[in-house]
């Protein structure tokens, strides 16, 4: 059998978990993996400028392709730079392992230099960890490692390994296992025959039905039995933050995002339903508003794989646990089986009532906002301008605040992982490096990461990463020159008092930054000018390009959830209430 | 409401922490806890007590399913079941109340373990409530340190917890 030294034996280990890209770091700790990275060529390194945007570069290339993301930082501060993407991998559930370098045992506990307890670190932010002490156990702990992350509710594994176990002179033999088996981790493969069938019965007796699907429905590639089940049905459908795409954007069952700022439609139509199909989605905080104002007459029927999820905030009348796939397809082959039939004049009626609220308030149908003019950019028109010249095929990244609100709602995604942000965590920060992953993963495609003026400057050194590893990523800078929603906040709740949310004029010149990092930048202060400069912006494929684009400082994000209140109390506009 | 959950748990680096982590993390409380390997050495067995309604039990033993080194969990409280915890006690046993005391470890069934000229150690077991008791009983004794090992409990009957 052939003999590996443990650096040779993580990076081979790796290849077999079929990574393909590794994004990293290196240090002190890492000299010997890196080393074995060095001398081989199964695996690409993508060498970042901060562990941080590793670890969100490797989450989104899983968000992008399904496959499970995977980064290599070093120990102390490189591991603790690696947690923020941890967390917000965890928090949105998304496949990945993180390796961290660990000082020699023999050092571990003596406060050496750049040691830190990373399994303790991390501990609240993974599925699980594992540090491994000899050689002969990176290969299971690796094929442990990817298969705990990618199964039943997907998350982060950290694997921590101290440098004596990667040294060159060590060499054991190296078996990658075939199969890996837990006793104490088994997730469900299907779900319950009994509960499936008076779910599908109480779904079939509905009167006003509403679909309501999340971020389980993309990550467990369910977007087509969701597809198939809702049009049998001809039920509403809304998606959550982290459901957009599962079901087309452009499609006319799909009533918006539901939520803190989801569509009158959708937030009215969940708020009077009699049934609520709740779908890889959780019942967030940010989709709930009050609790106990929750859908009053509502009875839930929800399907999650991970059972803490369910009635963990809101009860459910009929718990599903089990992958979403799987489950949709055992409810659709149960209708289809036993030709079942809806109540379709009561749907009609719903879909009329359904259709009213969309012409009186809809963010699509109606306009929630003073369109542009002249020299004043509405937020909302960059989005839909975005939308139109990508013909709503791009990669969507986004940082966190009001241009990530903007782009959820103005961007109809018809694709699941079209749109990557960070919905759990809301990590600013994330939006470039997300970018980048999904350029790696799709190299041909348009990737677009759609950010603020405040969000871009927290990992804007990755623009070096950029150019360095010719991912042409297309910037789109909402820039209204203040940190705009919490601005925001401080509007609706705080007299207009803006603590902190202004720069005093220190914003950079981002059109000189881009060129400073050999990239394109374009400044765009009219309205008249948006499209033609995007599209100019666009044509550039192979450059990455910053638009700087000046919106309307004044802009809110509409609708917004009155708090606390039940699902259909909205602001529709700064003076209009639901 | 008080309830007693009990894990099976990988005798593995770490995993006491996550459980321990897990109840910080959530905001659960933990009012004793006892840990120790099986008869199976790669198993521990760790019951603690805990209060919750039944929505915040149902999540503890949901959350504590899922972390990954958890093979099983069951809360007692639901069945019948035993519960026992031992507590050693030294306490001062001079003059008059030395043969007080002695009369009180009696009635409780506990032992005194130790003996010096002016202390007693005393054992106790029981259910948490007859340890309560017993220092309650002591009345006006000079209790000079307790020490509790946190409940453990099996169920009754023929059910167990087992792989």
């Amino acid at each position: 059998m052939e003999l590996l030294s443990g650096g040779d034996i993580l990076i081979r280990a790796l290849s077999d978990a079929k990574v393909k890209h590794l994004w990293g770091y290196p240090g002190g700790a890492a000299l010997h993996i890196y080393d074995a990275i060095f001398r081989q060529d199964n695996l690409s390194h993508i060498l970042m400028r901060h562990e941080q945007a590793a670890v969100h570069a490797a989450d989104a290339y899983s968000r992008a392709t399904g496959e499970v993301g995977a980064a290599l930082v070093t120990s102390g501060p490189g591991a603790t730079n690696a947690i923020t993407g941890i967390a917000t991998a965890y928090m949105d559930s998304i496949p990945l392992v993180v390796i961290s370098a660990q000082v020699p045992q023999e050092k571990i506990g003596e406060d050496a230099f750049q040691e830190i307890d990373m399994i303790g670190i991390s501990r609240p932010t993974v599925k699980h960890s594992y540090m491994v002490k000899r050689p002969e156990d990176i290969a299971e702990t690796i094929a442990k490692a990817f298969y705990i992350a990618s199964t039943g509710r997907p998350g982060p594994v950290v694997v921590d390994i101290p440098k004596d176990v990667t040294d060159p002179n060590n060499k054991v033999a190296y078996k990658y296992p075939e199969k890996v088996k837990l006793r104490s981790y088994q997730p469900t493969t299907r779900g319950h025959s009994g509960q499936i069938k008076r779910a599908v019965n109480l779904l079939m007796s509905a009167k006003r039905p509403v679909i309501y699907s999340g971020g389980g429905v993309v990550l467990g590639n369910a977007s087509e039995q969701l597809r198939a089940l809702a049009r049998r049905l001809n039920y509403p459908v809304t998606n959550t933050l982290m459901g957009l795409g599962a079901f087309p954007g452009t499609d006319r069952q799909f009533v918006g995002m539901l939520g803190m700022h989801g569509t009158f439609e959708a937030n009215t139509a969940m708020h009077h339903a009699d049934v609520i199909l709740a779908v890889g989605a959780r019942f967030d905080d940010r989709v709930t508003n009050a609790t106990d104002r929750f859908c009053p007459s509502a009875k839930i029927i929800h399907i999650d794989i991970d059972p803490s999820s369910i009635a963990k905030t809101v009860r459910a009348d009929i718990p599903i646990v089990g992958p979403c796939d799987v489950v949709l397809s055992d409810m659709l082959d149960q209708i289809q089986q036993g030709d079942l039939q809806t109540d379709e004049s009561a749907i009609g009626e719903w879909w009329q009532q359904i259709d009213e609220w969309r012409a009186r308030h809809g963010i699509y149908t109606a306009s929630r906002y003073e369109p542009s003019t002249g020299d004043n950019i509405k937020p909302q028109d960059v989005i839909k301008t975005l939308h139109k010249v990508t013909k709503g095929e791009a990669y969507v990244s986004s940082d966190v605040g009001q241009h990530q609100m903007f782009a959820a709602q103005y961007y109809l995604f018809d694709k699941p992982r079209q749109w990557l942000n960070s919905g759990g965590l809301g990590t600013m920060g994330f939006g470039l490096p997300a970018a980048m992953g999904a350029q790696m993963a799709h190299p041909d495609a348009t990737v677009v990461c759609v950010t603020g003026e405040g969000s871009i400057q927290m990992c804007i050194q990755e623009l070096a990463a950029c150019t360095q590893h010719q991912l042409p990523v297309k910037i789109i800078i909402l820039n209204n020159q203040a940190l705009g929603m919490v601005k925001q906040w401080q509007d609706m709740q705080y007299g207009s008092r803006y603590s902190h949310v202004l720069y005093e004029d220190s914003l950079p010149d981002f059109v000189k930054l881009a060129e400073a990092y050999g990239h394109v930048g374009m400044k765009v202060t009219r309205y008249d000018e948006l499209e033609s400069r995007m599209e100019e912006c666009f044509a550039m494929k192979d450059r990455v390009v910053i638009m700087d684009i000046s919106v309307d400082h004044h802009e809110h994000v509409y609708p917004m959830h009155v708090a606390p209140g039940s699902m259909r109390d909205m602001w529709l506009s700064k003076t209009e209430r639901t | 409401m008080k309830r007693l959950i009990s894990v099976l748990l990988e005798n593995e680096p770490g995993s006491l922490s996550r459980v321990v982590g897990l109840f910080s993390q959530r905001g659960y409380n933990i009012d004793s806890l006892s840990v120790a390997p099986t008869e199976d050495k790669t198993l521990s067995r760790l019951t603690l007590t805990t209060v919750g309604d039944d929505h915040k039990i149902e999540q503890i033993t949901k959350q504590l399913n899922k972390l990954i080194d958890v093979v099983k969990v069951i809360d007692l409280s639901e069945g019948a079941h035993i519960e026992r915890e031992l507590m050693l006690l030294k306490v001062k046993a001079g003059g008059a109340a030395r043969a007080e005391i002695k009369r009180c470890v009696d009635i409780f069934r506990g032992q005194i373990v130790d003996v010096g000229p002016t202390v007693y150690v005393v054992q106790i077991m029981g259910e948490s409530a007859k340890l309560d008791a017993f220092i309650e009983a002591l009345g006006d004794a000079v209790i000079l340190e307790v020490v509790r090992t946190g409940v453990c409990g099996l169920m009754r009957g023929e059910k167990s917890l087992k792989i």
